[in-house]
């Protein structure tokens, strides 16, 4: 028995380019009412179309929208509550109750979840930081939430774009969210009791899959024509309750033919995301070309209008869901009554999960489209047309989101009507073979991917090369995308499956089959592509075994840790252990001394950005050791606390240090990274950081971002410090920067005059402590524990505030002090503290020179060499020497030592060990005798050490 | 077991003479991997000063406490073998067997390993994770590294609440804290420990007899006495004393001394090991290179050791033949030139400037890289050497 031909698409692919669609906004009707007092007018609905292509989605309040965002492949998604507009009709604006995403959750709050959040979970947003007025321009789409039962389990995997409420989110707490709250929307169009009637329809389509397709995992067939009933009522023109009814009937109508041919195929997932972004101009308006094709075809000229119309639905379903995809169906339904033998298939296509920009739905369209021709061996010329206007699909390489799962998707060919059933594949497969022969190449793969899976189903038997098919799905897949050529963009992807499938908890199977076949695609995707013959069909029976060998692979994943000891630590035991461990530079101080006015500085300064939403730039610069980074630091913590008590608006901290990347360029994938958890090639990461910086959102949180080490973000164009200066001084950026690096003058010396004068005026400068600083410092360590004699402590801050003033290296001296003083301990004299005496001691350990002590501990040759090396200076007037006028000294001197002469090769020994303690400073020792030799000491302190050791 | 110990493949049961520096060490490691608390130090001491031995004393000792042993990670680093913080990175990757790690090899682009490693590091803390101890032999290498990336990051994370470390360094510069950029060495303890020795020669002169002696549970009871005592009767000895004494005049190295001690006992040659120099080509010379090498010399006390080409050297030279008037060293001038060439390969002469070939081999200027002595010296030796020749490598001027 044949069988319904699936190929699935799945498609996730993350970097992709899209195209820029132009959203048209457009009042429908009047309005109905005018609010005199504000001047504002409000309206029923809001009519957005996409520039060039006909049709167009009717939002109405009580609808779910994604808004466009910073986050192009997750829009926020909010309720509507209200359409206004002012009076001169110039801004549109619309009132939304705001769901926040799993991932817009900050992630120490995850936690509170106290499970793992669904991937199409949202909540009900409680917060009031966020303004509820948006500009009507921005909403992108419609989008279903469903409202789950806070104890009721995630339906299951069957509807992939729907997403589900359970609970509230006030930015502190999770909160059972009241039903109540969601019930009262009208919009609930795909809420059960409505698609409760639609679902009988769908017998056929389980018959099917009893059919062929057995082990597909497909819960729940009915939701398909479902949602399709529903989308269909509510596409249709402004809403109104009958014709809904009649759009319903006709959509089951038509799902229920579908169905039988194929249905099933229509999974498609979950439209967690249309991309904001992707305004990518269509050129080929999807109108024209069904246009087009219409009227290619004579004989279906009767059905034109009707089907014109349902395109037009279709369209802007597209346009407005991924789920208008389905209308798809409905529409070849109708064609198929006509032409009975091309049953068109409408298959849906790409649904890429998330991503279905509208771009690809319609290009999916399209394909839909130019399948069905081919099937029905339409006009090859019309076809190449409509795979023109198909190529666009490609470019729009769908985002992959993480939480949007990954999906497979499988076309089902629908192809398979009971006529053509009867006909052999064969059949089926020679005309799309024609076809193919004059096809535009790229997309020709494609179609002969599906018929030559057709043919190859038959021999399905091929379970052995299991794993083999699946590659060749993904293949597939990335084929679909990758029409235009854009191949490089796939690696990526492949990474994203990885990512998505294991986030993927909805659909366990699919995922797993993904995630193998994800992985060992890596290496064969190139092969995959090329071969398409060997096509991807991938036999139900496929899904049901969830357990095809795992390819080894690479753990992407791997959570970094290092393993956990057996032992727990052991506990300081005593004073001089517990202060230890309190002078600890690492351990964080209740408080930061010395610093108070750098730290409110600082603290205003940012303070005041959150709260106005601005961005800003200050430069900080202090020698190592000031507390630089540990204020900062500081400053974020309470300032965090503050967003915690509601006291400033919530803000993101992310932090880079320059020294911890191993290239400047890494800056904006580590930044990406911490925002968005995204991960990217720099060059990626930078574009979708300038996207996200430069565009306007709601909903969008202050960034602050710390900048450590500042003066290794140095690049010979600066571009990567010019961005970073320059993004904050976007208008709708709102990103603070702080920058800290050691040089007081960085912003003059090394920077070009575009960097500097966008870093700004704002500097601070961190003085090194002064003694009595280090030494409150110490103490307010210490905190009361007494290990330290009050004139110890003033001798190693006294000491090391005149050297350096750095505070991590007194801490450090006074740590080695209390070892030497725990040493030392037994002798009675001591009182337990640490005195001057051990003080003493860890000072002359760090300071001291250690040139002195090793030129005593020489050997006497070495001794005689260096003396030899000074004589010879004294002789030259130099300071340089070569080694055989320092020999000719040296044996004089040995003679006068009365020892024994040495040989070259001998003194060249000992000339050479002296240079690599870098007592001497050497040539390179090819040069033989030749080789010039001077001092890295100076003459004094080698005379003194060659004198006491005379002593 | 002598060969075994001087060849290094023993450890000594103690360290000698650097008891406290051994002591401090140890109980600094052992207060990371016992209290979790980070800390870094460096080993400073010449070469064969025992810095290895004494850290390796020191890990064996430490892992002999018994609830360290299985807590403790090692990652060992050398910097001439890990040349650039890329290979250093994945090395320390593959050693800590974390997981991105595939049977030894390491995955990833540098860039990934890098944050791979510090999301690791970060992760832990101090009392839960186990502590690393991170060996950086060859330290000053890995302070020519770019940027130091690698030590700024593990010294970073040393003075940081992150997984406690022990970073150790081991090094035989005694600079090596100003080839750190400053705010890595601000980020260092500046712990040093020094490995200097001084000893006596009293003191040096013991320690060669109990390196010499057998440990008492030799198997042979009879024959570890005889053998210890005749080790004392030959310390006494006055030959042995006095090379041992030249010996250690020249260094204190104990590497060199056990390289010595091999030598004697097992080739049983007393013969000092300075044989080898330069001057022993000289006998292998003809005489003609010989006269060349004597012309050159005097040559280079007329000019003060400024550089010679060629001619110069060969019209010393014909003055020579000139005077003596012998016939027998008349040789052609392309005889001669062979000569200097070979002179060249011995490189017992060394051109000037490297570039040879630009200009005319005869004008090419040459540095002589034997010593006035040495020259001498091995006239001395050489066999039948002609007495007008020895006259005049004798003669002030030519």
């Amino acid at each position: 028995m044949q069988h319904s031909v699936q190929s699935r698409c799945k498609i996730m692919v993350r970097y992709f380019t899209r195209l820029r669609v132009r959203r048209v906004y457009k009042w429908d009707g009047t309005p109905s009412s005018f609010d005199r007092k504000l001047k504002t007018y409000f309206f029923d609905s809001l009519n957005i179309s996409v520039e060039g292509q006909p049709g167009m989605t009717t939002v109405t309040p009580g609808q779910y929208v994604l808004i466009e965002g910073d986050n192009e492949d997750n829009p926020f998604v909010a309720k509507l509550l209200k359409f206004f507009g002012d009076e001169s009709n110039q801004q549109k604006k619309a009132l939304v109750q705001w769901f926040v995403r799993v991932c817009e959750v900050p992630h120490n709050k995850k936690k509170l979840l106290g499970r793992s959040p669904h991937p199409q979970e949202v909540f009900y947003y409680l917060g009031h930081t966020c303004d509820n007025e948006i500009d009507a321009e921005s909403i992108l789409n419609t989008v279903q939430v469903q409202y789950v039962p806070v104890d009721a389990p995630f339906p299951e995997p069957g509807i992939k774009d729907t997403l589900y409420v359970k609970l509230s989110w006030d930015t502190k707490t999770f909160k059972d969210l009241d039903p109540a709250l969601m019930q009262d929307t009208p919009v609930p169009a795909s809420t059960p009791p409505r698609l409760k009637p639609a679902s009988p329809c769908s017998p056929p389509a389980a018959a099917l899959v009893s059919l062929g397709s057995v082990g597909r995992k497909m819960p729940t067939p009915d939701p398909m024509v479902m949602r399709r009933a529903g989308s269909v009522s509510r596409t249709r023109g402004p809403v109104s309750a009958s014709k809904a009814g009649n759009n319903e009937a006709e959509s089951v109508h038509s799902a229920a033919k579908l169905s039988a041919s194929k249905t099933l195929s229509t999974k498609r997932r979950g439209s967690s995301g249309v991309t904001p972004g992707v305004r990518k101009k269509l050129q080929l308006s999807i109108g024209d070309s069904p246009e087009k094709i219409m009227s290619r075809k004579d004989g279906l000229c009767e059905l034109l209008d009707e089907e014109v119309d349902s395109e037009k639905a279709l369209v802007t379903k597209l346009n407005s869901s991924p789920r208008s995809l389905h209308h798809g169906y409905s529409l070849s339904p109708v064609r198929s009554d006509h032409r009975p033998p091309n049953s068109l298939g409408g298959y849906p296509l790409k649904p890429t999960s998330i991503m279905l920009d509208r771009l690809s739905p319609t290009a999916l369209g399209e394909q839909d489209f130019s399948r069905d021709m081919l099937l029905g061996m339409a006009p090859l010329i019309l076809e190449d047309e409509v795979f023109e206007a198909g190529l666009p699909t490609g470019t729009a390489k769908t985002p992959k989101k993480r939480q949007a799962t990954p999906r497979r998707k499988y076309f089902h060919e629908k192809a398979t009507t009971p006529s053509r059933r009867k006909d052999s594949a064969m059949t089926a497969r020679e005309p799309s073979l024609g076809v193919l022969a004059e096809e535009d190449s790229e997309s020709s793969p494609m179609q002969l991917v599906v018929t030559s899976s057709r043919s190859k189903r038959k021999s399905a038997q091929l379970v052995a090369s299991r794993i083999r098919k699946q590659l060749n799905l993904m293949g597939d897949a990335q084929e679909l995308h990758s029409d235009d050529g854009d191949d490089d963009c796939f690696t990526p992807s492949k990474k994203d499956l990885h990512h998505s499938s294991e986030e993927d908890l909805e659909d366990e199977e699919v995922s797993k089959s993904e995630e193998t076949a994800g992985k060992t695609t890596r290496g064969r995707l190139r092969r995959a592509s090329t071969t398409p013959a060997r096509t991807p069909r991938k036999p139900p029976s496929k899904k049901a075994t969830p357990s095809t060998p795992r390819t080894p692979r690479t753990p992407r994943h791997a959570t970094p840790s290092i393993p956990s000891r057996t032992l727990p630590a052991r506990k300081p035991g005593n004073v001089l252990e517990e202060a230890r461990a309190r002078l600890h530079v690492s351990s964080v101080p209740e408080s930061l001394p010395c610093r108070e006015q750098e730290f409110q500085d600082i603290y205003n300064f940012v303070e005041s950005k959150v709260m106005d939403g601005t961005g800003g730039c200050m430069y900080i610069s202090g020698v190592p050791g000031t507390g630089k980074t540990a204020t900062v630091h500081e400053v974020i913590r309470c300032l965090q606390h503050a967003s915690d008590m509601d006291e400033i608006p919530t803000f993101r901290f992310v932090e880079i240090n320059g020294m911890k990347m191993t290239d400047p360029h890494q800056a904006y994938v580590q930044i990406l990274q911490k925002l968005t958890d995204q991960k990217a090639t720099a060059d990626h990461a930078a574009a979708l950081l300038e996207k996200m910086f430069s565009n306007p959102a709601p909903k969008k949180e202050t960034t602050v971002l710390l900048v450590d080490e500042l003066d290794l973000l140095w690049t010979r164009k600066q571009n990567v410090m010019y961005n970073l200066f320059d993004w904050p001084t976007r208008r709708h950026a709102r990103l603070v920067v702080l920058t800290i690096a050691n040089t007081m003058d960085l912003p003059e010396r090394i920077m070009i005059n575009r960097v500097a004068s966008r870093l700004g005026l704002t500097r601070m400068s961190f003085q090194p402590y002064s003694f009595k600083q280090l030494q409150q410092i110490i103490t307010s360590r210490l905190n009361k524990v007494k290990a330290f004699e009050e004139d110890a402590l003033q001798l190693v801050s006294r000491k090391v505030a005149a050297l350096s003033g750095d505070a991590r290296r007194c801490l450090d001296i006074c740590r080695r002090a209390t070892e030497i003083c725990e040493h030392s301990a037994p002798q009675p004299s001591s009182t337990g503290l640490v005195g001057m005496s051990h003080v003493m001691e860890a000072l002359d350990e760090m300071f001291s020179s250690s040139y002195i002590t090793a030129i005593r501990c020489a050997s006497v040759q070495e001794q005689l060499f260096l003396r030899a090396v000074l004589a010879e200076f004294r002789r030259l007037g130099l300071e340089e020497a070569t080694f055989q006028q320092v020999f000719v000294q040296h044996r004089a001197l040995c003679r006068v030592e009365g020892l024994q002469p040495l040989s070259v090769s001998e003194g060249l020994a000992v000339c050479q060990r002296l240079g690599a303690c870098r007592l001497l400073l050497l040539e390179a020792s090819r040069l033989d005798v030749l080789q010039r030799v001077r001092l890295n000491v100076s003459q004094d302190d080698v005379l003194y050490a060659l004198k006491a050791d005379r002593a | 077991i002598l060969r075994q110990r001087f060849c290094h493949q023993r450890l000594p049961e103690k360290p000698m003479g650097i008891e406290s520096q051994h002591k401090h060490l140890l109980e600094l490691l052992r207060r990371t991997a016992v209290h979790g608390e980070s800390n870094s130090v460096l080993i400073v001491g010449p070469r064969g000063s025992g810095k290895t031995m004494l850290l390796k004393c020191v890990l064996r000792d430490l892992l002999e406490v018994k609830d360290v042993n299985k807590n403790v990670l090692q990652v060992h680093l050398n910097g001439l073998l890990q040349t650039d913080d890329r290979i250093a990175l994945k090395e320390i990757t593959r050693q800590l067997n974390l997981e991105n790690v595939v049977g030894d090899k390491v995955f990833g682009s540098f860039a990934e390993n890098l944050a791979f490693l510090l999301e690791a590091l970060k992760k832990g803390d101090r009392s839960s994770s186990r502590p690393v101890l991170f060996i950086l032999d060859e330290f000053d290498l890995f302070a020519h590294h770019k940027n130091q990336t690698l030590l700024y990051n593990l010294l970073d994370v040393s003075q940081s609440a992150q997984a406690p470390v022990a970073v150790i360094g081991l090094t035989c510069r005694l600079d090596v804290l100003e080839l750190l950029e400053k705010r890595v060495k601000s980020r260092f303890s500046h712990r040093q420990i020094h490995l200097l020795s001084s000893l006596s020669f009293r003191q040096y002169l013991d320690n060669v007899i109990l390196q010499l002696s057998l440990p008492p549970d030799f198997a042979d009871a009879k024959f570890f006495e005889e053998w210890n005592d005749s080790i004392k009767v030959l310390c006494k000895d006055k030959s042995v004393v006095d090379v041992l004494e030249k010996h250690y005049n020249s260094s204190k190295d104990f590497r060199s001394l056990h390289l010595l001690l091999v030598k004697e006992f097992f080739k049983n040659i007393l013969q000092h090991n300075s044989s080898y120099n330069l001057c022993s080509f000289i006998p292998g010379l003809s005489v003609l290179e010989l006269c060349l090498i004597i012309a050159m010399k005097h040559l280079s006390d007329i000019y003060e050791g400024e550089p010679f080409n060629f001619q110069m050297v060969h019209n010393e030279f014909k003055k020579f033949l000139q005077r003596k008037s012998q016939s027998i060293y008349n040789f052609d001038k392309p005889v001669v030139m062979k000569a200097f060439e070979h002179l060249q390969q011995l490189e017992l002469i060394k051109s000037v400037d490297g570039s040879t070939g630009k200009i005319h081999k005869e004008y090419q200027l040459m540095k002589l890289m034997l010593d006035h002595n040495q020259i001498m010296e091995a006239l001395q030796k050489y066999p039948q050497c002609p007495t007008d020749v020895k006259q005049w490598a004798l003669s002030a001027f030519g």
